[in-house]
């Protein structure tokens, strides 16, 4: 599949009617979502044929991306039931088939070395400090073969020392970095629309203990 | 929710230490064909508990498992399209899944598991 024609069919999804800032909800646009799993198909064959686990799935963009491209089974968890609702109709819509889960991506327990690619969109600890990592952490822990994720380029420093030296990841490394539109979604935002700057990361867990 | 699903996933209550695997209960399940990928099977062979899995797929009313496997099984094309059928094709679509320890129900609706915890329970 060609990235215009990914991000053509992701730009057809639901997305929150009704954000909810606790939860830091922001929609994972077409135009972020298509390069970051184009990429990691592309560049690093981390999706076709493979175990993918979105976290954090939200209207379900990043994993329908990842069955679009041939991924044998995705896994995508949300604690919000909303969310799922939306992304299992945008799933259905687009013909492709995906397991949901309704969970706090904290508390999960895993069995065994399943998942291979880890994909997300955490939230970015603005409301909730140090959510993005919380996430990286347990995606460290779960996926075998690569963990890709946006975090806020301001983060770099500290997201790099942080996954190498606290979570075990064996690598690090931005391959791009990415204009984030945020459309004037909640009361706070005081500028119609905020662009920030975000980094997409690739991470290779280190060896796991069996 | 597929079977493969479920063979990765452990009861999360705090203090259950032997959570595995959840037990099933079904009272839809739904089949939604894909298309068999062998090396896909391989793979996924080392990595599924199988008798968890045996456990799990006759619970949703699935019987043509056999009971004792080897990877030799691999070269079988009867095997492998069981194996496919019960990992990938076969979906919890209402029902439940029950801590083996508590006991405690964690609810399935529209295909969709029900993780969240009470907060005792974190």
């Amino acid at each position: 599949m060609k990235l215009k024609q990914l991000e053509g069919l992701l730009g057809g999804l639901d997305q929150f009617p009704n954000p909810k800032v606790e939860l830091e909800q922001y929609p994972t646009g077409p135009h972020i979502a298509s390069r970051m799993l184009f990429t990691a198909e592309n560049s690093f064959e981390d999706i076709s044929n493979k175990v993918v686990a979105d976290f954090g799935c939200g209207c379900g963009t990043l994993g329908v991306a990842a069955a679009l491209l041939s991924a044998e089974h995705v896994l995508s968890i949300d604690i919000d039931p909303k969310s799922l609702e939306i992304a299992s109709l945008n799933a259905e819509e687009l013909e492709v088939d995906m397991d949901f889960i309704q969970s706090n991506v904290m508390d999960l327990r895993w069995r065994g070395q399943i998942v291979d690619t880890v994909i997300m969109n955490p939230p970015f600890g603005t409301r909730k400090k140090g959510a993005d990592l919380d996430f990286l952490n347990v995606a460290l822990k779960v996926a075998s073969q690569a963990v890709y994720s946006l975090h806020k380029s301001s983060t770099r420093e500290h997201v790099k020392r942080t996954a190498l030296r606290d979570f075990n990841a064996s690598n690090a490394e931005v391959l791009c970095e990415l204009r984030y539109d945020l459309p004037k979604l909640y009361k706070f935002h005081k500028k119609k629309e905020v662009d920030i700057a975000v980094d997409l990361w690739r991470f290779v867990p280190g060896k796991h203990q069996s | 929710m597929r079977l493969l699903t479920h063979n990765m996933l452990s009861s999360n209550i705090k203090g259950v230490e032997k959570g595995f695997p959840l037990r099933i209960e079904a009272e839809k399940v739904v089949e939604k064909p894909v298309e068999m990928n062998a090396d896909f099977l391989r793979k996924m062979f080392e990595k599924v508990e199988w008798k968890a899995f045996l456990e799990a797929s006759r619970s949703m009313g699935y019987a043509q498992l056999p009971e004792e496997v080897d990877s030799g099984m691999l070269e079988s094309d009867e095997f492998l399209s069981r194996f496919h059928h019960a990992l990938l094709e076969l979906h919890l679509e209402e029902g439940a899944l029950v801590c083996p320890e508590t006991g405690r129900r964690f609810p399935v609706n529209k295909g969709i598991p029900n993780m969240l915890l009470h907060e005792d329970e974190v």
